[in-house]
């Protein structure tokens, strides 16, 4: 039974400890997974909010960042490992690469998904162009922004796990070596890892999200039947959709 | 550019590129008409029956967050295939996609409006055909908007098989690493780019040539 295997894997004591242990490539692939989707809110936030404020080239951003869904991570990966010559700087950056459309559509669909009647609201009662954006339009996106970090970062810790196959000491490791050498508990093993990892950050996130989205959206947000409020429901759904392509990859 | 010229000059080479690519299209649109098939199923449950709704499609969330190396390794100790079983990579697509699709179709059922269904009732609509031809059709462009995302991750996704051993084009990747050889590897992502590319394009020509409703001049729906 492969499962009985994984777990005599998982509990045995040699694989906690040491430079191939558990919790350091455990804490390898954190750091990575935080420095990807950092590094990517740097770049797709701003944009986002700009895009979505001002509401230029939305369709280029839309058709830009669906294109970078489409690329193949392992691909990415190995590309600019073998252009770098190695190193940790190319795996960061093909993660990077990786975060930043959930992030951008996210904050996009965020921005854009604000009501008109309150942003003309907020106008009307004289606000500037600035101050609609951060007391306005920017808490009203916080629900869908979030669920874009929250995707951005499962694709990231998936990608991470593949990362092992450039010689990155990640929880994606004891996966590839136990299908090397066959030993399938560890290459289970490996994989119930990564997963509960995924599952763990994602309840993380979602507990984030709670705390971070201003009271007043809560409420709206808070569906009370299948029928009823129907806009909010949609919005709650749109970003607690995994809408990220390849983000498990 | 000269490597790559050199790279696709042969003609061995070139075939095993169309059967990588040819087993990169079976292992990411099989799972796709599967998942639609299973989707519509169980959106119409989520939608029928309320209280199903929110075990399924919080199964299908945590399902989602499992990355898919993880789940091309644990299938195989669930169901018992093979490790290196090609099947494994499609129950891995189908079972994503299909968490990916139920969702948004269970939604758009509850969508369709109360008047229409009760009209095709008035009108001698039994269940089954009320649902295939007046409820299923209207939710087609929520259905393929997901099927968009879900053509465009499964084609990105497949290639990780490669690392257990069925990968499509992802085997350029891997070939390519081991090599050191970046020709096959900027091929691998040029091909599925433009699988992904193609596919997409399919897509919306079909869901236009299924609700011509939606592009009638003048109609917005």
């Amino acid at each position: 039974m492969i499962f009985a295997d994984a777990f005599a894997w998982l509990f045995d004591p040699v694989n906690w400890s040491g430079a191939k242990g558990i919790p350091l490539r455990t804490g390898v692939h954190l750091l990575y997974c935080l420095g990807a989707v950092l590094g990517a809110s740097a770049i797709a936030v701003p944009l986002g909010l700009f895009v979505g404020h001002t509401g230029r080239g939305g369709t280029f951003l839309v058709g830009g960042s669906n294109a970078l869904r489409a690329l193949p991570t392992l691909g990415l990966v190995t590309f600019l490992y073998l252009i770098a010559g190695g190193g940790t700087g190319p795996v960061l950056i093909a993660l990077v690469v990786l975060a930043i459309p959930p992030i951008l559509a996210g904050t996009y669909a965020g921005i854009q998904d604000v009501d008109r009647g309150v942003v003309d609201a907020a106008k009307g009662m004289g606000m500037t162009g600035g101050q609609v954006l951060w007391q306005v339009e920017l808490p009203n996106a916080l629900p869908l922004l979030i669920g874009g970090l929250r995707n951005a970062t499962l694709q990231v810790v998936a990608t991470a796990s593949v990362a092992a196959y450039v010689g990155i000491e990640t929880l994606g490791r004891p996966l590839l070596d136990g299908l090397r050498v066959l030993d399938y508990g560890q290459f289970v093993g490996g994989a119930v890892l990564i997963a509960l990892l995924a599952v763990v950050l994602d309840l993380v996130l979602a507990g984030a999200q709670k705390a971070i989205v201003p009271r007043g959206l809560r409420l709206v947000g808070q569906p009370t039947g299948p029928k009823k409020g129907k806009r909010s429901q949609k919005l709650v759904a749109l970003a607690a959709q995994p809408d990220s392509g390849g983000s498990t990859a | 550019m000269g490597d790559l010229v050199k790279y696709l000059g042969d003609a061995g080479t070139r075939g095993l590129i169309l059967d990588m690519l040819l087993e990169h299209i079976y292992l990411s649109l099989l799972p796709l008409v599967i998942s639609v098939v299973l989707a519509v199923a169980l959106g119409w449950v989520c939608h029928r029956f309320g209280w199903f709704r929110g075990a399924l499609l919080g199964a299908a969330n945590i399902v989602y967050t499992v990355p898919s190396l993880a789940l091309f390794a644990i299938i195989p100790a669930v169901i018992g295939t093979q490790v290196l079983d090609i099947n494994n990579v499609v129950i891995a697509l189908t079972v994503y996609t299909t968490a990916l699709l139920t969702r948004p179709v269970s939604d758009a059922l509850d969508a369709v409006p109360v008047q229409i269904t009760a009209a095709a009732t008035a009108m001698g609509f039994r269940p089954l055909r009320r649902f295939l031809t007046v409820e299923l059709p209207l939710a087609v462009p929520v259905l393929f908007a997901g099927l968009r995302v879900g053509s465009v991750s499964n084609i990105s996704l497949v290639s990780v098989g490669a690392l257990i051993g069925t990968g499509g084009l992802g085997v350029l990747f891997t070939d390519g690493f081991r090599s050191r050889y970046l020709a096959p590897i900027i091929v691998g992502i040029v091909l599925t780019l433009l699988l992904a590319l193609v596919v997409d394009g399919l897509l919306v020509a079909l869901r236009q040539w299924l609700t011509p409703w939606n592009h009638i001049r003048g109609v917005k729906s």
